[in-house]
């Protein structure tokens, strides 16, 4: 089920102008605040009505401007989880989640098994009986998340779901979400301007900048991307390594196969023989042109120098190619001169286990 | 209550009670509904001319009561045309009845129900009106599965104002429907001719302490209704 949308909008300063296509799986819309993205999220829903566009999610359309069409947004169909989470304070967990379940009943007899499995998913079993208020920033989210997959939408949108929350909540609700995406056959368009949330979830990102698509693509390719350093931001860019935990070792080490290579991280979660996906920021990546000896970094990489970027400033971004991952170095203009860094050259990126954080390290997907 | 008075109330006494609360109560329900579609009217929607019909609703606030009652019977009259056609289309006469002295309380009290629910209207977050609808609730259902129950207390008082108000309505009653026992003789008109008359100050003085226990009994009642429905909005 794929997702069309093209939207034109003025509102104060934003001129809004974007047009991109998003395949299932999760699709970020990732900017700085004003960018647009909750505009665009709006206008899918229905709740902001664009000066021009059209939205086609699947094979229906909820929006064509020029044929004069808008489906009012009960009729859409769409998920909502907003970033307060917004949960009715005078209704019980319980008749929240069941809130959009019963608008959907005559559309979708889905039964009591579905409900079950979602409260399961997202471990809202013991939550049933509270009230809203009772809850914490984390739990609400978690029901607000439910109650909207229960509505049964043919699209979920997330607008910056975990903004909200400390970072021990937003691990507790990152696994669910990694859950949703593996599991749940419905797409999900997910608002951030958070990197690591969007290196451990989205398949596809679309990256905006002041109301304009800059690019669009897989999230390996953009978030790796030099170019787009400047709007991801210097110090966030970084590789996406996908691989597959092979032991858990017991000084605390979790060895991985990845696509480079072998990878040494402090102990991650998944299970033995389970794929993830780890984020190596560029900026903790050393380049070598002879395999380092008597070095404390445990994960060495052979590789070739695919790209060098100079920057404005002293810094470059070389991007190598290990295996099949790419990785990308932030290292100074001074290194690349004294090492003669240029394509095709053969070197070792050395990467620290302990850069690696927990929040770095994400299912499949 | 009539041992705590020392004296039993007269029949004309009861007769003025029991028709201010039959008065008062078909005055409140009847307008209830529609205040609160006045006030989810001006307190949610844009349209042209929404000045005015906010100004019309308030007028019967800021005119004296008898103007207001004067308009009444020069609309409502049983000659003028509106009157004439519910006589004749509904068999409804309203001038010098308890049917019109209800719609005199109606009107007065109105502006008061409108005022109170429109507050509470305004206080709800219509961030979770957005969210119910993007659940599949039309407008319709959004209004009557959160905006109602969110906005409880805000018409449990706006009842009780108009009810109080029903209840205290002299003015435009007695220019309406005049002061007759038995038909139009409400609590403050029977309270108004009791003291026209020599030594009517006992029975006048048992009609006030009855309307203060009225007005502190509704007050009491709405106070524990609204309690109710703010401890379930709260959310906890």
């Amino acid at each position: 089920m794929s997702i069309q949308i093209q939207l034109q909008h003025r509102f104060n300063d934003l001129h809004l102008d974007v047009g991109f296509e998003a395949p299932s799986g999760v699709t970020a819309l990732f900017g700085a605040s004003g960018a647009g993205k909750t505009t665009i999220v709006n206008a899918v829903a229905g709740l902001l009505q664009p000066d021009q566009g059209m939205i086609r999610v699947g094979g229906t359309t909820l929006l064509d401007t020029a044929r004069d069409l808008s489906l009012p947004a009960h009729k859409r169909q769409i998920g909502y989880v907003f970033q307060e989470g917004r949960l009715f304070p005078h209704l019980s967990v319980q008749q929240n989640l069941r809130y959009g379940r019963w608008f959907a009943r005559r559309r979708v007899p889905q039964g009591k098994a579905h409900e079950a499995r979602l409260v399961e998913m997202l471990g809202l079993g013991p939550l049933l009986t509270r009230r809203p208020g009772d809850l914490s920033g984390g739990e609400k989210q978690r029901v607000a998340i439910g109650r909207a997959l229960l509505s049964a939408p043919r699209l979920l949108l997330m607008d910056e779901p975990l903004a909200a929350l400390d970072a021990p909540r937003k691990e507790e609700i990152l696994p669910y979400l990694e859950r949703l995406r593996d599991e749940a056959e419905v797409p999900i368009l997910y608002v951030s301007h958070a990197i690591s949330e969007i290196a451990r979830l989205a398949t596809t990102v679309a990256v905006l900048d002041r109301g304009q698509l800059r690019r669009a693509g897989p999230v390996q390719d953009l978030l790796s991307d030099p170019e787009l350093a400047p709007i991801i931001g210097l110090r966030d860019t970084g590789a996406l390594i996908a691989g597959r935990v092979i032991a858990h070792h017991a000084d605390g080490l979790s060895e991985v196969a990845a696509a480079g290579g072998r990878l040494f991280l402090p102990k991650v979660p998944t299970a033995v023989g389970d794929s993830l996906r780890v984020r190596v920021n560029a900026k903790d990546v050393m380049l070598s042109l002879t395999r380092p000896e008597g070095i404390s970094a445990l994960n060495l990489l052979e590789c070739v120098v695919t790209s060098v970027r100079m920057g404005r400033g002293p810094g470059a971004f070389v991007q190598v190619q290990a295996g099949d991952a790419q990785i990308l170095a932030r290292v100074t203009k001074r290194s690349v001169r004294a090492m003669g860094l240029r394509e095709g050259q053969h070197c070792h990126a050395v990467i620290k286990t302990v850069s690696v954080a927990r929040a770095d390290v994400g299912g499949r997907g | 209550m009539t041992a705590f008075l020392d004296l039993p109330l007269s029949p004309a006494e009861w007769m003025a009670i029991r028709l201010s609360l039959k008065v008062a109560l078909w005055a409140t329900v009847l307008s209830l509904p529609l205040a609160v579609a006045m006030a989810w009217l001006l307190a949610r929607r844009e349209f042209w001319g929404k000045q005015l019909l906010n100004g019309l609703v308030h007028l019967p606030l800021i005119l004296p009561p008898v103007v207001t009652g004067y308009l009444l019977l020069l609309t409502f009259g049983r000659r003028a045309p509106l009157g004439e056609w519910l006589e004749q289309t509904f068999g409804l006469v309203l001038a010098f009845r308890w049917t019109g002295a209800a719609l005199a309380a109606g009107i007065m009290g109105f502006p008061l129900m409108v005022r109170a629910i429109r507050l509470a209207i305004e206080a709800v977050d219509p961030k979770l009106e957005q969210a119910a609808a993007t659940l599949g609730a039309s407008r319709i259902w959004v209004f009557a599965t959160v905006t109602l129950p969110l906005i409880l207390p805000g018409v449990i008082a706006g009842a009780l104002l108009g009810f109080a108000k029903a209840v205290g309505e002299f003015g435009a009653t007695i220019t309406f429907v005049s002061n007759i026992p038995g038909e139009t003789q409400t609590l403050p008109s029977a309270i108004y001719a009791f003291l026209q008359v020599p030594g009517g100050e006992a029975a006048a003085w048992r009609l006030v302490i009855l309307s203060i226990l009225i007005a502190m009994t509704a007050l009491l009642l709405s106070e524990a209704l609204a309690r109710r429905a703010a401890k379930r909005v709260s959310g906890r």
